[in-house]
């Protein structure tokens, strides 16, 4: 038997590790569509609990929409099940190529492509367009699939400090001598909720011959608006060069991604990416389901209007009811607590109270800054906020922790 | 050597420790298990020393271990300068 015992075991030993550093991700059951209201298995076995969830990315509470489940039933009735195939062999249907057009047009990008998930075109996109004489400066924040997609790539690469375009236009300054510069950031940072200011990304890039990518997972379907994005919130929607983007989040949630920009580029990534060239087609319901949404986004703003609306009235309720929230705008609120231990704690405790929250810290963030991510959602309605924040301030005075800023909780609880 | 140290900390901590972060580098700090560098923008740093120092850094040798004080930098680079 090749898997021996001592092969076992090792394995054993490195979970075992897992568990000892205490970042095991544990396992967590949903028996129900996705929604505000979620039933949960939790932890596994126990009697499932309905809880009112924080912690997912259905921004615009789109993942069990009515009108996007029929499109989805009508695209599986009308196109099947699957492709069995890539997108160039025998993958592409009509409406992928209608959905590719909608994005486009729904993004103001000149052509766009599809992938499995953004996690794909994030790995595929630098290796198409870049050669070994150009360069990459990567906020340091950017999502981890972008990170990977950026080690793939034969082109150089380097870091400015998150948001700081003093020490982006450092490094513009000091890669003049490369073929081509790209400049790559979140629109939204994930883990932060951190708006990126891409106006002053798009003045530096054109001072210093530079091209931008910009990863809109969080952003898509809400930050604007019309919703199109942090490009539209900061009015550069003709200066942004490539877009990536998930339907995974705001746009339905189901799965998909895409890689929409100047039509060259799309066109390279058309040719030469691996994910594109060697995984499946997204699967017809989805991509009917996209449809749809793209439509439902294009009609109204109702949607991202009233996630504004939820999102203003949480961050105000957890700041009067003095908890150490990180200021900002977006829906993606981080409650900081700086110690692993607290956030994991606290998160326990909301759960009893029937609010589904987790703990983050390192390595998913800097170590030190561990956080409980609140993600709010249109399909909140404003007594559920109000119990989320009833609850956030029941545990923080358990905890001792209501109106303490950062230098008290890590005097009280350590880092 | 000290000078090296002084040439690698200034670097370190204009690179990548920001006005208002309250963390002190000296020359034994901790700087990828702490969090201060990341594996990701370590980048930055191998490349300021091959050009400082006019030296190839191997990625088996660019390693989190190699990078994780300033002191232990400097030890590789002058491995290369021998």
């Amino acid at each position: 038997m090749a898997y021996s015992d001592k092969t076992r075991q090792a394995f054993v030993d490195d979970i075992g590790a897992i568990k000892e550093k205490g970042i095991f991700k544990e396992k967590r059951f949903i028996c129900s569509p996705q929604g505000a209201a979620i039933r949960v298995e939790y932890p596994e076995g126990s009697p499932q609990e309905e809880v009112l969830n924080f912690c997912a990315n259905n921004y615009l509470g789109l993942s069990s929409h009515a009108d996007v489940i029929k499109a989805a039933h009508e695209g599986l009735d009308s196109r099947g099940y699957g492709m069995s195939s890539v997108r160039f062999i025998c993958g592409t249907q009509d409406i992928h190529r209608e959905l590719q057009d909608k994005m486009s047009s729904f993004l103001g990008m000149e052509d766009t492509l599809l992938f499995p998930s953004c996690m794909d075109a994030n790995a595929g996109v630098f290796e198409s367009i870049l050669e070994p004489e150009d360069v990459i400066i990567a906020d340091r924040l950017i999502h981890a699939s972008l990170v990977d997609g950026i080690r793939l790539c034969s082109a150089q690469y380097d870091t400015f400090k998150h948001m700081n375009m003093k020490h982006l236009a450092k490094k513009l300054e000091l890669h003049q001598d490369k073929r081509h510069r790209l400049i790559v950031t979140d629109g939204v940072f994930s883990m932060d909720g951190d708006l990126c200011p891409l106006d002053e990304v798009c003045e530096l890039a054109e001072k210093y011959d530079a091209m931008v990518l910009v990863d809109e997972s969080h952003a898509s379907g809400f930050i604007g608006r019309t919703g199109r994005g942090t490009h539209e919130h900061f009015d550069v929607m003709d200066r942004i060069d490539i877009i990536t983007t998930t339907f995974g989040k705001a746009l339905g949630g189901a799965s998909g991604g895409c890689v929409s920009g100047r039509k060259e580029l799309i066109e390279l990534c058309r040719q030469k990416a691996r994910p594109y060239l060697f995984s499946n087609s997204m699967a017809p319901p989805i991509v009917a389901g996209s449809i749809k949404v793209i439509d439902v986004l294009s009609k109204t703003t109702e949607r991202r209007d009233k996630l504004e609306v939820n999102t203003q009235r949480f961050r105000e309720g957890m700041t009067s009811a003095g908890l150490n929230i990180r200021p900002g705008v977006t829906p993606i609120v981080p409650v900081m607590l700086y110690n692993a231990k607290l956030a994991n704690d606290i998160a326990r405790d909301m759960y009893a109270e029937g609010i589904y929250v987790i703990g983050f810290f390192f390595p998913v963030v800097a170590a030190g800054a561990a956080r409980i991510r609140v993600q709010l959602s249109a399909a909140h309605e404003i007594e559920h906020i109000d119990k989320c924040v009833a609850a956030f301030a029941k545990v923080g005075e358990k905890y001792g922790i209501i109106g303490m800023d950062k230098k008290a909780i890590i005097d009280k609880y350590g880092m | 050597m000290d000078e090296m140290k002084d040439v690698v900390l200034e670097y370190v901590v204009d690179e990548y420790v920001d006005e208002d972060d309250d963390v002190e580098v000296g020359f034994d700090t901790a700087l990828i298990s702490s969090g201060i560098v990341d594996s990701f923008s370590m980048v930055s740093l191998k490349v300021f020393l091959e050009k400082k120092y006019d030296i190839t850094l191997a990625d088996n040798e660019a390693t989190p271990e190699a990078f994780n004080t300033v002191t232990s930098i400097v030890e590789l680079v002058n491995k290369h300068l021998g």
